[in-house]
C-alpha cells in the first residue's frame, strides 16, 4: 500500500538525524511555529540564540521578536540555534550549510541574521553560527549576497570585542525600531542600493550602531584615546531604544512550544521591565531603567490566553524583582485561582521572603520539597551597604524563622566573592550568616517537629565588574585571589557550630576571568576570539567544553594581556570602549554611586527617592510615579 | 470515562521520541480544552497510558493512548477539538470510549503490523515474493538476541503471524508486540535479508507501524483486532 508522509523537507538526512543526539532540535515543526509562503514575503529574517536549542528556546526575548516580526505581513522570521557539538562536526565534514528551523532553508539566503547576545561566553558560538552558515566571519568581508548580521541583547552594551563580526548592533529593546530598519532596507533594495548604502542609512536610525563607521585610536598605555565616527551624519553617541507603552506593546500570546524539554518549559509572563533597586554590581538594574510595569488586567488576560494556546502545565512570572511589582498580590491571587481550576503549577522566582510570599508559596508548592532562596550577595552588612543590596541580616533571619515555622527546612543562599572593598571579615560573614540561619531553625522548630533536618546551601560566584554599573571602574580579582577567597569561605564554614548543616559550593574561577575580560573588553579582543575559535573553542559557557589553556595560549600569541581588562585600576577619566553608548543612566550618576559605595553608603531605591540617574528623560515609568516615600528597602 | 485515542505520526515528527510524544499529548489535550482527569497531589498529572512506544525514526498509522475524562460532548466533538490542536506530522484519527472491563492500552497490546519499504521510490522488494514465502514457511527462524550479560538464540517464527510483499513492493508483517514476546520488525527483516542475500544500506529503509492489535480470541487461538475494536463512539 502507498503510505503518505515519509518524505518531509528536512535539511538533514535521515542518516544524520538518526545518529545525532536529540534530532528534535533540528526539525522545527513545533506547535505555534510560523510557516509562511517565502514567495510572498519581502524580508526573511533568521533569529538566532547562539546556544543549544533547549537553552535558546527558553529565551523570552526571541519569542517576543519572533512574534513581532511574524505579525508583519511582509516579513517571515524563523529561528536558528547552535548545532550541538555532534552535529557541528558532521556539518563541517559534509559541508552542510546552517539552516533555519521553519523552512529548513540555508541561513545564507536570508536577508537578515539577528543574533541575541545574552552572555559573554557565547562569543565563539557566534562565530560557529556564521561559519556553519557559510557567511564570512568578518563584516567587512561580506558581500552583497550575504545576510545583514545584526546583534542585540545585553552584551551589546559593550559590543566592542565582537564588533568586527557584526554589521549592525541594535542597542536597546527590539520592539521599537525594527519596522523602520526593515523599511529602509526594502527602500534601499528597491532603489538598487547595496550593502554599504543600507548600512550607512541604518547607522542614522536611532539605536543602531554600525561598527564600521567608527574609528578607535589608543593611547600608549592601551586605553582609548578617541572613538569617533568616520563619516558624516553618523552620531557620536547612541542612545538605547526603549518601549514606553509597556502594556500595549505586542506580546507573544502564542509562543512556540518545543517537543523536547526546554530549560524554560512553561508560560512566561513578563510583568515589568527594569528594577528600582540599584544594586551596584547589577548590570540589568541599570540597563533597563526606568522600571515600567505592565497593567495587571492585561496580564490576567494574557495568562489565560497563553495557557490555552500552549497547553503548558506551568506558568511563571518574569522580572528582575517580582516583589516590586505593585499589583503582585492581585495578580498572584488571580493566578492561584485560575491555575487551581486548570491544574496549572505556578512558579514564582525572585520573590522577597516575607509573610505574603511565604503564604503564596505554601499554596503553590510542596513545602517539604521546596527550598527558600535568599540572595544576600555579601556576607556582612558593611559589604551589603557597599553593593547597595538592601537585604538585612534581620530580614533574612526573620524570613527564615517564619519559613521554618511554616514547614520549610531547606535554604539556598547566594553570595559573591571578590566584591570591591571585600575583607576577610566579610567572607567570614558568609559562613556566620549560614550558621545563624541553621541556629534559627533549632530555635524555632521544637525537637519533635524536626522531621526534615535543616539544610543550608551557600553558593558563591565570583564578582565580575560590568559596563554601565557603578563598579565599572572596579578592579577584578585574579584567579588566584578568587580561589583563595573560596578556600577562606570553606574554612570559615568548617569552623561553624552547625557546619554539618551547611553545604558550600563555588563556581569555577577560570570562566569568570574570561567573562571579565570580555565584559570590559575592546576591539583588540576580536583577534583572540577568532583565533581561539579557529583552534576549536566553542560552547565556552558549558564547563565541559571550556578550554582555558587554549584561551590563555591564544592571548599570548595575540600579544593581549587579559589582566589589562580585569585587574587593572581604571581612572575616573578613562574613556571606556562602551562610552559612546548611552543606556539612559549617565556617567555622573555612576561615578556618584561608585563613590558612595566606597563610602559604604546605601542609596534609596527609585520608589523611595529618585536619584536623578538620567533615565527620566525617557518620559515615563517609575520616574513619574507619585512617591509615598516610606516603603521599606528590604 | 476512559477514551482511547488513535493517532498517526509521520514526516518530520518521526524524529521526536516517545517521551516527547507524551508531552505533546499532555499539552494538546489542554489546548483542546478537554475535561481530562488528574491525579491527586501537589503536581497533578493527567491519567494517561500509551500503547506501545514507537522508536525514533519510525512512522505509524496505528498509535494509541488512553485518557481518563470527566465530561464530554461526544466523540465527534472531541475528535474535532484534538485535530484542531495537532500539527503536521501528528494526526488524531479516532476517539472511542472504552468499556469498564477494558485493560489499559499498554497491557492490551498483543501484536502489531509493520511495513518496511525502500525510501527511494525506484527501489522495491518485488521479485522476492517467493523467497519470502519460503522463509516464512520455515518452522524455525533463529535470531541472536544480545542482552547486557549474554547472547541468546531465540526462535522468532512463532511470533510472526503474517509476512508478505504488498502491491508497492514493500515487506509487510504482523508480529507479536506483547511485552513478553515483542518482536522488532528489524529482527524479521535482518533474518530475511541474511536468508535471501539482500544487502541494504543503513537508513535506506523506512519502517511504518500500520496497526496495533489486541487479542480478541484466546492465547491458543488468537484473533487480532485493532486496539480500539473494543471501544465505541460516544
Ligand atoms: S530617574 Fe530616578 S526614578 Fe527614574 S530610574 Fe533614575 S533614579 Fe529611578
Amino acid at each position: 500500500m502507498k503510505l503518505p508522509g515519509h518524505a518531509s523537507k528536512l535539511a538533514l538526512s535521515d542518516e544524520i538525524l538518526m545518529t545525532i543526539e536529540k534530532p528534535a532540535r533540528y526539525i522545527g515543526s513545533e506547535v505555534n511555529a510560523v510557516i509562511k509562503d517565502k514567495e510572498k514575503v519581502d524580508v526573511r529574517f533568521a533569529m538566532c540564540f547562539p546556544d543549544v536549542y533547549e537553552i535558546g528556546m527558553s529565551h523570552l526575548g526571541i519569542q517576543i521578536l519572533y512574534d513581532m516580526f511574524n505579525r508583519m505581513e511582509d516579513v517571515w522570521c524563523e529561528r536558528v540555534y547552535s548545532p550541538w557539538v555532534d552535529l557541528d562536526k558532521i556539518m563541517r565534514e559534509k559541508n552542510i550549510p546552517l539552516f533555519a528551523l521553519e523552512s529548513q532553508d540555508p541561513i545564507k539566503d536570508f536577508d537578515f541574521l539577528g543574533i541575541t547576545i545574552q552572555y559573554e561566553m557565547c562569543y565563539t558560538n557566534i562565530l560557529q553560527i556564521l561559519d556553519l552558515a557559510q557567511i564570512p566571519l568578518k563584516a567587512l568581508e561580506r558581500g552583497e549576497e550575504d545576510p545583514i548580521v545584526i546583534g542585540g541583547g545585553p552584551c551589546t552594551y559593550n559590543p566592542e570585542p565582537i564588533a568586527e563580526f557584526f554589521d549592525i548592533f541594535y542597542i536597546g529593546e527590539g520592539e521599537t525600531r525594527y519596522r523602520q530598519l526593515l523599511d529602509v532596507y526594502k527602500e534601499n533594495k528597491k532603489n538598487g542600493g547595496g550593502r554599504e548604502e543600507f548600512l550607512y542609512q541604518a547607522a542614522q536610525i536611532p539605536g543602531m550602531y554600525v561598527p564600521r563607521f567608527y574609528d578607535v585610536s589608543y593611547k600608549e598605555d592601551g586605553t582609548i584615546a578617541s572613538f569617533t565616527p568616520n563619516r558624516e551624519n553618523i552620531p557620536a553617541s547612541i542612545l538605547k531604544e526603549i518601549v514606553m507603552d509597556f502594556t500595549d506593546v505586542p506580546y507573544p500570546l502564542k509562543p512556540v512550544v518545543p517537543y523536547i524539554k526546554a530549560t524554560q518549559d512553561r508560560v512566561v509572563l513578563e510583568i515589568q521591565r527594569g528594577c528600582i533597586r540599584g544594586c551596584r554590581f547589577c548590570q540589568a538594574g541599570q540597563l533597563y531603567r526606568p522600571v515600567r510595569e505592565r497593567d495587571v488586567e492585561t496580564l490576567k488576560k494574557y495568562a489565560v490566553e497563553m495557557l490555552k494556546n500552549t497547553g503548558y502545565e506551568e506558568i511563571s512570572l518574569s522580572s528582575l524583582s517580582s516583589s516590586d511589582y505593585s499589583a503582585l498580590e492581585e495578580l498572584v491571587n488571580f493566578l492561584i485561582d485560575t491555575c487551581k481550576e486548570k491544574t496549572v503549577n505556578i512558579s514564582l522566582p525572585s520573590l522577597r521572603i516575607d509573610a505574603f510570599s511565604l503564604d503564596v508559596m505554601s499554596k503553590v508548592q510542596d513545602v517539604k520539597k521546596s527550598s527558600l532562596t535568599f540572595a544576600p550577595e555579601a556576607g556582612s552588612q558593611r559589604l551589603r551597604d557597599v553593593i547597595n543590596k538592601g537585604l538585612t541580616e534581620e530580614a533574612i533571619l526573620k524570613g527564615s524563622a517564619m519559613a521554618f515555622e511554616g514547614g520549610w527546612s531547606r535554604v539556598k543562599l547566594y553570595f559573591m566573592l571578590g566584591l570591591p572593598t571585600e575583607t576577610e571579615e566579610d567572607i567570614r560573614g558568609i559562613a556566620e550568616l549560614s550558621n545563624k540561619i541553621a541556629a534559627t531553625y533549632f530555635e524555632v522548630v521544637p525537637k519533635e517537629k524536626r522531621t526534615n533536618p535543616v539544610q543550608i546551601v551557600a553558593s558563591t560566584s565570583f564578582f565580575i565588574p560590568k559596563p554601565f554599573t557603578p563598579f565599572q571602574w572596579a578592579k577584578m580579582c585574579t584567579k588566584e585571589e578568587f580561589i583563595e577567597k573560596a578556600h577562606q569561605t570553606k574554612r570559615a564554614v568548617l569552623e561553624q557550630l552547625n557546619k554539618k548543616r551547611i553545604k558550600y559550593n563555588w563556581h569555577e574561577a577560570d570562566v569568570s576571568v574570561m567573562e571579565g575580560v570580555f565584559a570590559r573588553g575592546d576591539r583588540k579582543l576580536a583577534d583572540v576570539i577568532l583565533k581561539a575559535y579557529k583552534k576549536g573553542c566553542i560552547y565556552d559557557a558549558w564547563g565541559e567544553y571550556f578550554k582555558n589553556d587554549v584561551w590563555m595560549e591564544t592571548f599570548e600569541e595575540c600579544n593581549v594581556d587579559p589582566a589589562f581588562y580585569t585587574t587593572r585600576e581604571r581612572s575616573l577619566d578613562e574613556i571606556f570602549p562602551w562610552d559612546f553608548l548611552d543606556c539612559g543612566v549617565n556617567k555622573e550618576f555612576l561615578k556618584r554611586e561608585w563613590q558612595r559605595a566606597l563610602d559604604e553608603k546605601v542609596t534609596p531605591n527609585c520608589r523611595m527617592q529618585c536619584q536623578g540617574c538620567g533615565a527620566a528623560r525617557f518620559g515615563g515609568g517609575v520616574c513619574f510615579e507619585e512617591r509615598s516615600g516610606h516603603e521599606s528597602t528590604n | 470515562m476512559k477514551v482511547r485515542i488513535k493517532f498517526a505520526k509521520y514526516g518530520a515528527l518521526r524524529f521526536i521520541g516517545h517521551l516527547d510524544v507524551m508531552r505533546f499529548f499532555q499539552k494538546a489535550i489542554r489546548r483542546a480544552e478537554i475535561d481530562v482527569a488528574y491525579s491527586e497531589g501537589f503536581s497533578p498529572h493527567q491519567i494517561m497510558s500509551f500503547a506501545a512506544p514507537l522508536g525514533v525514526g519510525l512512522c505509524s498509522f496505528g498509535e494509541y493512548l488512553d485518557v481518563e475524562i470527566r465530561s464530554h460532548q461526544g466523540s465527534e466533538d472531541m475528535l474535532k477539538r484534538l485535530q484542531s490542536v495537532c500539527v503536521e506530522g501528528i494526526e488524531v484519527l479516532s476517539v472511542k470510549a472504552l468499556p469498564q472491563k477494558a485493560g489499559n492500552a499498554m497491557a492490551s497490546v498483543a501484536a502489531a503490523s509493520y511495513q518496511v519499504a525502500y525510501k527511494n521510490p525506484e527501489k522495491s522488494f518485488r521479485g522476492y515474493e517467493e523467497k519470502l514465502a519460503e522463509f516464512f514457511a520455515r518452522s524455525e527462524i533463529m535470531i541472536t538476541k544480545e542482552t547486557k550479560r549474554s547472547t541468546m538464540q531465540v526462535n522468532i517464527r512463532p511470533g510472526i503471524y503474517e509476512l508478505f510483499i504488498d502491491e508497492e513492493g514493500a515487506i509487510v508483517m504482523k508480529v507479536d508486540a506483547s511485552s513478553a514476546g515483542n518482536i522488532k520488525p528489524s529482527f524479521v527483516t535482518d533474518a530475511f535479508f541474511a536468508y535471501a542475500g539482500i544487502k541494504t544500506e543503513p537508513f535506506e529503509l523506512q519502517t511504518t507501524r500500520l496497526e496495533t492489535y489486541l487479542n480478541a480470541g484466546t492465547a491458543e487461538e488468537p484473533v487480532f483486532e485493532p486496539l480500539d475494536w473494543i471501544g465505541e463512539e460516544f
